[in-house]
């Protein structure tokens, strides 16, 4: 057995641990909160599904608007934002109260008290998103990017969130011992500043609409930090509870944590505007989005030095570990999106990719190749310390990941290839515009294929989460942990 | 940073100050933004800081943007469930950046002064399709409202290879008794989405209420900040 294999193998096995003592209050913790995190898991492996299937016929629709088009119910606008909101809030935002919340009680030391109320939260929150997804599908749509939910369903979401949100920042507050890890400030920041943005965000959009434009303002200053705000913490914590965690190695550099996380929280928040640039809105406006986007390079730089530099050396483990192949995938997503991101805001280059098919791509690139392949990493380190059972098949393992990997990277070089040249064509007015609409076509059609990789890799991620759920007894003896390759082997 | 107030506080200035320069100064700046006539004209009795005549609003003219009509109204509606906007923005980029102007998506960039009046701005951000801030004044009058109702029910009737989706569910089938209904769509000859012999599509009230409200989204008027280029 080689030297690095060593460092590996303790700590990706959950039933060893160097101090029996951390052992039995880690089990402790996992103990309280195992009821709700499985509920969440649960709703967001639903959600994934659901989602996946608005968005076969979205992209679908995309490329063959005749698809289904006698149906005002699945008409493109509507199916677009059902997907968006069943993945965003469903998936999101379940996944995120099923892994930050676990993250941040075993961080802080605490257990989770009161978790019946904790569990009947998550229940409303759920039913409030299919109220929600259901009144997008009838037409009580809003016709606002993020926020399509219809008026009578946020208030629903509004309330089970602020008691959801609650229980991380009391295992914080109720934490022991003195170290405060970064992934906690990560985790904590998000909690508070999700609620802040979409209690805003309704307030001046749907129930007292602002003067104007300073709808769109808010609007995309909602939109954005949704992304920056909440999903990024998010899985930017995940990742640095991870990588170190499986890897036996503690974190590059406590000091560029700490620089980053302040960066990212001064800069990403002001970051939105791009989306507004060439619009009605005042230019200086504009000029403070496109700098914040630009400076968003620092966090991005920093947190890429972090997350890579630990894991440089261990390739070999990272390919093994499920856990981590996810990870790190998404934290090099993570430098690669938002280097993108970063250079989308410049004006030339905005010119160009606004109003493009390059945004879907790019959004894309984060939710998914970053935020998504995280949090699927986090459940895949999760669930046997909960459930204290392996995952039954390594190979559905790693057929959910060529699917995701596959699919996504498809997606984003087909999206923004098809994008720029639509840009490109759309600024040229000797191009007639539909001609313009039928070069992407081909793009589009990628995407659906894409799309189709995409659902592989769900399928063969929710198969296996089921079969280890409900088939316990058949893998409960297992030896070890489920691995992708063999001892120091190969894939 | 270890204890709970102090990064709290940590956090709470960092979006707090996002809020207050985007959100907060924003609605400071536009918020009291309000229709206005064209042009503003010297006015002969009040003066600004500097001793200068203040530029007011002449009296008598029209201000713009204008208010819809509440059948377009009821059409915006309709545009908000349909989700148009997921593929039609409603903005003009001002000359120079873009090719707005240049394909005749409206005669001027618009500025935030056009959006005053509306409860929902649907700015948008992707162009599927066309840009619509002007379309009224691109397909105008009776023709116009053929087009759009022909283009709405299967937009491969006048725009062939189209990826907009048909909203057909929109119009009713119906059979001609005696003469055929005035609202009917003139099919062009020899189409293939013509019902058949017999019988008529008519626009049920919501294409009607949807087609009202295209055919007023029009940049026809200058602003004193905007003004339309001879």
């Amino acid at each position: 057995m080689s030297n690095e294999s060593q460092i590996f193998s303790p700590s990706t096995n959950p039933y060893s641990s160097a101090n029996e003592a951390v052992r039995a209050e880690l089990s402790e913790i996992d103990a309280s909160i195992r009821t709700a995190s499985v509920f969440f898991v649960v709703s967001a492996i639903g959600w994934l599904m659901i989602g996946t299937v608005f968005a076969l016929m979205a992209a679908f629709k995309a490329h063959q608007p005749d698809f289904l088009g006698a149906y005002e119910f699945l008409t493109f606008g509507r199916v677009r934002s059902a997907h968006l909101n069943a993945m965003a809030m469903g998936w999101g935002s379940n996944i995120i109260f099923a892994v930050g919340l676990w993250i941040m009680a075993r961080l802080c030391r605490a257990k989770i008290d009161n978790k019946g109320i904790l569990f009947i939260a998550g229940v409303f929150w759920n039913i409030g998103l299919t109220v929600g997804v259901f009144g997008i599908l009838r037409g009580d749509i809003t016709s606002v990017e993020w926020l399509e939910i219809p008026q009578y369903a946020t208030p629903i979401l509004a309330v089970s969130y602020a008691l959801i949100g609650v229980w991380g920042v009391m295992a914080f507050r109720f934490r022991k011992g003195d170290h405060v890890y970064v992934s906690q400030w990560y985790i904590l920041a998000a909690l508070f500043w999700f609620p802040w943005l979409y209690i805003v965000a309704q307030a001046m959009i749907i129930w007292f609409p602002a003067r104007g434009v300073v709808q769109s303002l808010t609007n995309w200053w909602f939109a954005h930090n949704v992304l920056g705000l909440w999903f990024t913490p998010m899985a930017l914590a995940t990742a640095y509870y991870l990588i170190p965690k499986v890897l036996g190695r503690p974190i590059y550099s406590y000091y560029l944590s700490v620089l980053g996380f302040w960066a990212l929280a001064i800069f990403y928040n002001w970051a939105g505007v791009h989306h507004l640039i060439g619009g009605p809105i005042p230019a200086w406006l504009i000029s403070a989005g496109v700098v914040a986007s630009v400076m968003m390079v620092i966090p991005v730089i920093v947190v890429g030095l972090n997350h890579h530099m630990t894991v440089v050396g261990l390739h070999r483990e990272v390919w093994r570990s499920p856990t981590l192949r996810f990870t790190v995938f998404g934290a090099i997503s993570y430098t690669l999106v938002s280097l993108i991101g970063s250079a989308m805001a410049l004006r030339s280059v905005n010119e160009i990719t606004h109003f493009t098919h390059f945004t879907v791509g790019h959004a894309h690139h984060g939710v998914y190749a970053f935020f998504t392949m995280i949090m699927f990493g986090g459940v895949y380190y999760m669930m046997p310390r909960l459930l204290k059972r392996e995952w039954p098949s390594a190979g559905l393992i790693k057929i959910h990941f060529w699917g995701c990997a596959i699919g996504i990277t498809v997606m984003v070089v087909a999206l923004q290839v098809g994008g720029w040249i639509q840009g490109v064509e759309m600024n040229n007015p000797e191009i007639p515009f539909l001609e313009t609409v039928q070069n992407t076509i081909p793009w589009l059609k990628a995407r659906s294929v894409s799309g189709i990789f995409l659902t592989v890799g769900h399928i063969a991620f929710a198969v296996n989460f089921f079969w280890m759920l409900f088939a316990a007894g058949a893998v409960r003896a297992k030896s070890g942990p489920t691995l992708l390759t063999k001892e120091g082997g190969a894939a | 940073m270890k204890n709970l107030p102090l990064l709290f506080c940590g956090i709470f200035f960092a979006l707090a100050f996002s809020y207050t320069g985007l959100i907060v100064s924003g609605n400071i700046q536009l918020g009291a933004l309000e229709p206005s006539t064209e042009t503003l004209v010297p006015s002969d009795s009040e003066v600004d800081e500097n001793g200068q005549p203040l530029m007011v609003m002449p009296e008598g003219e029209t201000l713009y943007p204008r208010k819809p009509s509440g059948l377009a109204e009821q059409g915006k509606k309709v545009y908000i469930e349909m989700g148009c906007m997921y593929c039609h923005s409603q903005q003009v980029r001002r000359r120079g950046f873009g090719a707005d102007i240049d394909r005749g998506w409206g005669p001027r960039a618009t500025v935030a002064r056009d959006y005053v009046l509306q409860d929902r701005v649907l700015l948008g951000t992707i162009r599927t399709g066309p840009d619509l801030a002007h379309l009224g004044g691109r397909y105008a009058g009776e023709a116009g409202r053929d087009w759009n109702h022909l283009h709405l029910y299967n937009p491969q009737i006048v725009s062939e290879g189209s990826t907009m989706p048909p909203f057909a569910f929109l119009y009713k089938k119906q059979e001609i008794v005696n003469k055929p209904s005035e609202k009917a769509l003139d099919f062009p000859p020899d189409s293939e989405y013509a019902p058949e012999p017999g019988y008529e599509i008519v626009p049920t009230r919501r294409a009607e209420a949807l087609v009202e409200y295209l055919l007023s989204l029009k940049i026809d008027y200058s602003l004193p900040e905007a003004v339309i280029p001879e």
